[in-house]
């Protein structure tokens, strides 16, 4: 079923002369098992489009409807709710708290009503997916380098086992390694737990690579809504708004400006490789069949 | 749960009372604050509150926004009428059971709503036409003096500005780290009172500590820059008195000269 974000608006400072518009009448469907970039500019609204879809800000107006019912309705349950739609924030680390990883980790099972033991296992089981071994266990979070913080912090969210994980820029911040173990991470959770992934991210690199689908968000409003191949073909509009496809498909147009016939559909380092590969080698052949 | 703090609560407009140099304004009121406690007739209130009703009307300040910072001393001001009105001995006027309220109490108590009414009103129209900035940095000038008796003017006048302009930072941070353990299921609302208390730890630590590393981090920005204490310190918009600022000392110093007047001359060898 999945979550179903019906045509929402949500509005900062209601009411005041600093009324502003973060999300403006926005629709979009999250069924069960995607894996979906959620893209914007800074400001787009995005940050905010994803505090409503677990209940943490409650739209100005429109409905939000998990599994079918409205998040905001009388008797709702929404702790429950954010144990089914985990959220990681943007420097997660900075929520960690407790004196020893393990139980920070196993604050979110706590609040969940778990037993000891259940706890202790969710906690150590998440701790384990971000390959943080035992020998972590009793280590301050405050100890912890800047990548095992931030992978700590996203195993709190894990702890409590959501099925849908929402991730605002999970790698921001970090260097080139740590972001590729982050993403790695993210991708793991798809692939591995079958969780729904919504990254946030305004970077096109980091999500080409591994998303189903993106949403592109500019000005409170869903700019593109689909594949990664047909939101790059919108390369125009997309830099108009101040973002970037991902550096291989400028390095495919640049190469075909200069009158190699290479496909610039790619995404990927890997993909843009083959294609330079093949279009080299078939010039190559040409040449030589001359 | 901060979302409504607001401090320094400056209302941008462009009137004269906002051009006017912040000492100005400090000093002005301040001296306002000393001549309502030196009246002690009646016709002293009215020039005062003529003189503080039209420096409302020059502000330009909506006069709902001066109002609102009543709202915070409604409750001192009714205790302080009550006591004053049935705790002052004198002519009885009213007799209730045990209690009497005499013309003196009658006198008395009005005179205090008076001031404290003043007091605030002429408070709130310096924050809202002052910025906290500006008013750091005339703090600064006007106590600059006091150098020489050691007491560390510019470190106190830098410390008030850090603070308050740490404050919206550290609010922002708290409803943060508020949200982020909220989807971890955290609950700050429910409970009795030691369960709340209980609930802030997971709120209070990290913010603390990332209050610890903004300073840090600020320390560290200050010292790159050779940040050195006040010594030899320029600033980018110093305190330079205008013609304004004179006409504005000559009016209110003509008030001050009206109330004094008032206070020390007899009723009767006036005319």
């Amino acid at each position: 079923m999945g979550l179903l974000i019906d045509n929402i608006t949500y509005i900062y400072n209601e009411g005041s002369v600093m009324a502003t518009n973060a999300i403006d009448g926005v629709t979009c469907e999250i069924p069960d098992g995607q894996f979906i970039g959620l893209i914007g500019h800074t400001g787009s609204g995005k940050s905010t489009l994803v505090q409503t879809m677990n209940g943490l800000l409650r739209p100005s107006s429109g409905k939000i409807l998990y599994n079918g019912e409205d998040i905001w309705g009388e008797n709702y349950d929404r702790r429950k709710l954010r144990a089914e739609v985990g959220l990681v924030f943007q420097y997660p680390e900075h929520q960690l708290f407790e004196a020893d990883v393990l139980t920070d980790v196993k604050f979110g099972p706590k609040n969940l009503g778990l037993s000891q033991e259940e706890q202790e296992r969710r906690a150590k089981k998440a701790l384990e997916l971000v390959g943080m071994g035992e020998e972590y266990y009793e280590v301050s979070p405050f100890e912890l380098s800047g990548g095992q913080k931030r992978r700590a912090a996203i195993a709190g969210v894990l702890a409590m086992e959501p099925k849908i994980m929402i991730l605002d820029e999970p790698t921001a911040g970090l260097d080139p390694k740590g972001r590729d173990e982050i993403l790695g991470l993210v991708s793991d959770m798809h692939t591995k737990l079958h969780m729904t992934i919504v990254l946030v991210s305004h970077s096109m690199d980091d999500v080409a690579k591994y998303v189903e689908r993106i949403i592109v968000m500019n000005n409170a409003k869903i700019m593109l809504d689909g594949t990664p191949r047909e939101v790059f073909r919108h390369g125009e509009e997309l830099e108009n708004v101040g973002l970037s496809e991902p550096q291989v498909v400028y390095i495919c147009q640049y190469l075909k400006q200069r009158g190699m016939n290479i496909p610039t559909e790619v995404l990927t380092v890997d993909e843009a490789a083959q294609a330079i590969l093949k279009a080299a080698g078939k010039k190559e052949s040409e040449n030589s069949g001359v | 749960m901060f979302k409504s703090i607001t401090l320094g609560q400056y209302y941008p407009s462009d009137s004269i009372l906002h051009k006017l140099d912040p000492r100005v304004k400090v000093i002005a009121t301040f001296g306002y604050i000393i001549s309502l406690f030196l009246i002690n007739n009646f016709t002293g209130y009215i020039i005062a509150g003529a003189f503080l009703a039209v420096c409302v009307g020059l502000s330009k300040v909506p006069l709902r926004f001066i109002l609102n910072g009543m709202k915070g001393i409604l409750f001192l001001l009714l205790i302080t009428v009550i006591f004053n009105l049935f705790l002052t001995p004198g002519t009885p006027v009213f007799r209730f059971w045990k209690l009497q309220i005499t013309m003196e109490g009658i006198v008395f108590a009005s005179k205090m709503a008076i001031r404290l009414i003043f007091l605030i009103i002429c408070s709130t129209l310096m924050t809202l036409t002052t910025t906290p900035n500006q008013l750091t940095d005339a703090l600064e000038s006007i106590g600059r003096p006091l150098t020489v008796l050691h007491v560390p003017v510019h470190e106190v006048a830098m410390m008030m500005s850090i603070a308050l302009r740490f404050i919206p930072i550290l609010a922002e941070e708290t409803d943060k780290i508020e949200k982020a353990q909220m989807a971890r299921g955290a609950d700050f609302e429910s409970g009795g009172l030691i369960q709340k208390i209980k609930a802030m730890v997971p709120l209070l630590v990290p913010l603390f500590i990332s209050a610890f590393r903004r300073a840090n981090d600020l320390a560290m920005a200050m010292e790159a820059r050779c940040y050195r204490g006040g010594d030899g310190r320029t600033k980018m918009k110093p305190l330079v008195y205008e013609k304004r600022d004179a006409a504005a000392y000559t009016i209110f110093l003509a008030f001050l000269a009206v109330i004094i007047v008032l206070r020390f001359v007899p009723a009767g060898r006036m005319i």
